[in-house]
């Protein structure tokens, strides 16, 4: 069994309540945080944990806190990103749902460490059910005085609010979130200034993802440098997977970051393989923005080396020969899926997600599923290939935000490792209509057990 | 850091000092000519604009003199300020043509080009981005995306197919008047300017949207299909207005007012007016006011820019700087200018004078011995 630090309460009947978690050891850190140690200490520890953000970029956390700007008489704000729309994510969900209580004390502890006395939970509204759950933690944390005016009497005031999103994937972009939360139309902004200087309502704001600030918890519990020492090089301490797909058994699982993608995927602790019996063709490790690889370069890097389900390891070889961590949404598919289906699939998600503020990535997004439609449905020619190829590479880089980018990662690299099933489509139009294209040289070679 | 402080900024080759916080933008509109990036959405006297469009894309090759490092990506220079010693290139870039091309092919994409039926023809800043961008054909071969005309109110109406997004128009609302009524509804390529109900915009300075809108989404209804604008001459006029300074420019044929707009200047954008302000124009003068009494005229206006609106006005203009030599460094060997007065057939009146496009007969014709004096 690896190390779980997030989820290894989540058996625990009835810890979605505050009796049984504080019962639990819960709310600990924000005993020790609040009353032993000053804001600048805790973000150093943070620091020294090494912690990367888990919402997708993983920028390192303790960096970001440091940036935020410090204005005399201006208020502050922490914004817990709970917008989780990403295609194959959600882990957040199963923190929130399951263990509230981990989610609200880590939003204690970093309120306190960035000074905000009005911190916000942003959360998609199609998790309808959820803001209830929170709310209740949050009266419960409230009651006991973990919130409200003077913390444990320590004269930290600090209040939680949720928000409900309206349904937009792009409201997950911190700054499209910030507007969002203003009550505006949830377009990105263009930055600078960066939220750490001017965020919500033109305040100083630092916005993280739900599992980052929970991560906090086990922080100051054991220590930056203790949390440090799990996993390995820059993945330190443990990261929430979602995986769905062809596999036995998709969920949510807590890793260290020093397994193999190969021991995810077949061991039964986690994913137990794939599902009847059939064989690996393709994985997106990270989310749908980040490129799919083929079995072939998921396993083992283009160097030959093993690949380990961390942040490096992972993006080894760029994009030319790998992925990316983005969310942790794992999602795997066998045999047989079709590659160009599946692209069509992302790129109407995307179509349908783009603001519309620039120019490219609202005009690129609809050219670029249209054109993945038409070869889909057998009526594509090799121009069309060479077209997405140009279009993706001309939105790429050149958005406001990166949902641009998001579009057009997941194009490039299908084409990058499957265009023999894209040519397969435009050479067999009929054919493809009816079966897929197969599994070629990039499946997985191990021997299926039937 | 002492006020007088200034930033050397190079672009293209040409160096020039700026005020710090001035935009890449702006400092090469300072420079002129082709320097200038080309801006669809970005409006200098709208907070807020800009950003949007990318089709002023430019390469920062050197970040600054204590960071030299080039930026990564290409930069919106409307929304990206200057540092000391930075150097950027915009024409002697290469990575920016091919990627102004595609925000190009981007914004006609679902483009109806139905220039021939559109008021905007000939001051529209999506033909000319097209022409100086553009390529000749599209790949696309999809349906474009359709919305119905729409009329917001009495003076205005709206062809949403034609729109790219700009929010010029919800700046505009939201800048000049009390309470802006429209904006943009649905998102991605399925969005759209609407007023939530069918609502009419109505205040005294929504005519504005009209100037500020870069292509022919928001057109002038008392000008509708009434004349193309090269076939009027603009001319300075102002009256006593109690509302706004009265400052316009009358688009006339003959002594007939067709038009009236707010005065733009070399960028198309709106200008400042006598007393120093941006030049916006109230409804009563833009729409009601189409009588030669109405006004009085101050004289042809001064057109600085490529245009054909200029092809009525060969002398009596101001040619926009010509900066290629200085970029490349040596003379081209072929540059065009609509303004120039063709050496063969001189014109033997000053046309700016003649009311309406010229005619051959305004033409010395070597041939036609009646013709001439
Ligand atoms: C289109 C788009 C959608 C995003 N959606 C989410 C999201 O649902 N949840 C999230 O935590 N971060 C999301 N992000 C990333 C956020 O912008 C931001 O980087 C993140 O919340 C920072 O938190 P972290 O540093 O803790 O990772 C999204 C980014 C983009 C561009
Ligand atoms: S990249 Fe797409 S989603 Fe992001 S601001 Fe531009 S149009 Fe909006
Ligand atoms: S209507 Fe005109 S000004 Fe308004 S967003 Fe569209 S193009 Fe821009
Ligand atoms: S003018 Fe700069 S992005 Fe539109």
């Amino acid at each position: 069994m690896g190390i779980k630090l997030l989820l290894d309460k989540a058996h625990v009947e009835g810890i979605r309540y505050f009796d049984v978690y504080r019962r639990e050891g819960g709310y600990r850190s924000v005993e020790k945080a609040l009353k032993t140690m000053s804001p600048e200490a805790i973000v150093e520890e943070v620091k020294k944990s090494g912690l990367r953000g888990r919402g997708g970029a993983g920028f390192p956390t303790g960096m970001k806190w440091s940036f935020i700007a410090k204005p005399e008489g201006v208020p502050r704000h922490l914004v817990c990103n709970a917008d989780e729309s990403e295609p194959g994510t959600f882990k957040d969900r199963y923190l929130m749902e399951f263990l509230p209580h981990v989610l609200i004390e880590g939003l204690i502890i970093s309120s306190f460490a960035l000074g905000s006395n009005a911190t916000y939970i942003y959360i998609r509204g199609e998790y309808a059910w959820i803001p209830d759950i929170l709310e209740q933690a949050i009266a419960e944390a409230k009651a006991n005085g973990f919130l409200g005016k003077n913390i444990l009497g320590t004269g930290f005031d600090c209040e939680i609010y949720v928000q409900r999103g309206a349904g937009a994937y792009i409201c997950g972009e911190e700054t499209a979130l910030i507007e969002s939360l203003e009550g505006k139309r949830g377009n990105p902004r263009i930055k600078p200034p960066f939220p750490a200087i001017q965020g919500l309502w033109m305040r100083p704001t630092v916005v993280n993802n739900v599992e980052t600030l929970a991560a906090v918890v086990p922080i100051i519990n054991m220590g930056g440098e203790e949390y440090a020492k799990i996993g390995v090089g820059k993945s330190t301490g443990t990261k929430l997977i979602s995986a769905c797909g062809n596999i036995n058994k998709p969920g949510v699982y807590e890793i260290d970051m020093t397994i193999s993608v190969e021991e995810f995927i077949y061991s039964e602790e986690y994913c137990g393989g794939i599902a009847n019996g059939k064989r690996l063709k393709a994985c997106i490790p990270g989310g749908s923005s980040v490129p799919i690889l083929p079995a072939n370069l998921l396993f083992k890097t283009a160097k030959g080396e093993t690949r380990y389900m961390n942040y490096e390891s992972l993006s080894d070889g760029g994009f030319a020969t790998g992925s990316m961590m983005g969310s942790g949404g794992f999602i795997v598919l066998d045999e047989d899926q079709c590659v160009v289906k599946h692209t069509y699939t992302l790129a109407r998600f995307y179509r349908h997600e783009s603001c519309g503020q620039c120019s490219p990535c609202r005009e690129g997004t609809g050219w670029m599923e249209k054109i993945l439609k038409k070869i889909d449905s057998g009526k594509g020619e090799m121009k069309d290939i060479d077209l997405l190829w140009d279009i993706q590479r001309r939105i790429e880089g050149n958005t406001i935000c990166p949902l641009g980018d998001a579009a057009a990662w997941p194009v490039a690299a299908a084409i990058r490792h499957f265009r023999d099933e894209f040519e397969w489509h435009v050479l067999n139009p009929e054919e493809s209509q009816k079966r897929n294209y197969g599994l070629a040289h990039y499946a997985d070679a191990r021997e299926v057990v039937a | 850091m002492s006020e007088v402080q200034k930033f050397k900024v190079t672009i293209d080759n040409i160096t020039i000092e700026v005020a710090p916080g001035t935009t890449i933008l702006e400092a090469a509109r300072k420079i002129g000519g082709e320097v200038a990036p080309p801006a669809m959405c970005f409006y200098s006297k709208l907070k807020g604009s800009g950003g949007k469009c990318r089709t002023c894309l430019v390469e920062v090759s050197k970040g600054s003199e204590k960071d030299p490092r080039p930026m990564p990506k290409l930069v919106a220079s409307c929304r990206t300020t200057v540092m000391d010693g930075m150097e950027v290139k915009n024409i002697t870039s290469e990575k920016v043509p091919d990627a102004r091309a595609g925000v190009v092919e981007f914004l006609l994409l679902n483009h109806p080009l139905d220039c021939p039926i559109c008021d905007q023809a000939g001051e529209c800043h999506l033909q000319d981005l097209s022409y100086e961008h553009g390529r000749e054909g599209t790949r696309y071969e999809f349906q474009k995306r359709v919305f119905k005309k729409h009329d917001l109110g009495p003076y205005i109406q709206l062809h949403m197919t034609r729109c790219i997004l700009c929010y010029r128009c919800v700046f505009t609302a939201d800048q000049l008047t009390n309470k802006r009524v429209h904006g943009i509804l649905d998102r991605g390529d399925h969005a759209e300017i609407a007023t939530h109900i069918e609502k009419a915009l109505d205040n005294d300075f929504i005519g504005n949207v009209i100037d500020v809108c870069p292509v022919g989404a928001l057109t002038d209804k008392t000008f509708r299909f009434k004349n193309r604008v090269w076939f009027t001459k603009p001319v300075d006029a102002h009256r006593d207005c109690p509302t706004c300074s009265g400052e316009v420019q009358l688009w006339m044929r003959g002594d007939e007012v067709f038009r009236v707009t707010a005065r733009k200047d070399e960028w198309g954008e709106v200008k400042e007016n006598s007393k120093g302000e941006t030049g916006w124009i109230c409804n009563e003068c833009r729409f009601e006011k189409k009588h030669i009494h109405d006004w009085t005229i101050e004289g042809p206006s001064v057109i600085n820019r490529h245009s054909v609106i200029s092809q009525g006005h060969y002398v009596g203009i101001t040619k926009p700087k010509e900066t290629v030599q200085e970029v490349i460094g040596k003379e081209p060997r072929l540059l065009m200018d609509i303004h120039s007065v063709s050496q063969v057939n001189k014109p033997n009146i000053d046309l700016s004078l003649i009311n309406g496009p010229a005619h051959s007969d305004d033409f010395n014709h070597p041939n036609t011995n009646g013709k001439q004096d």
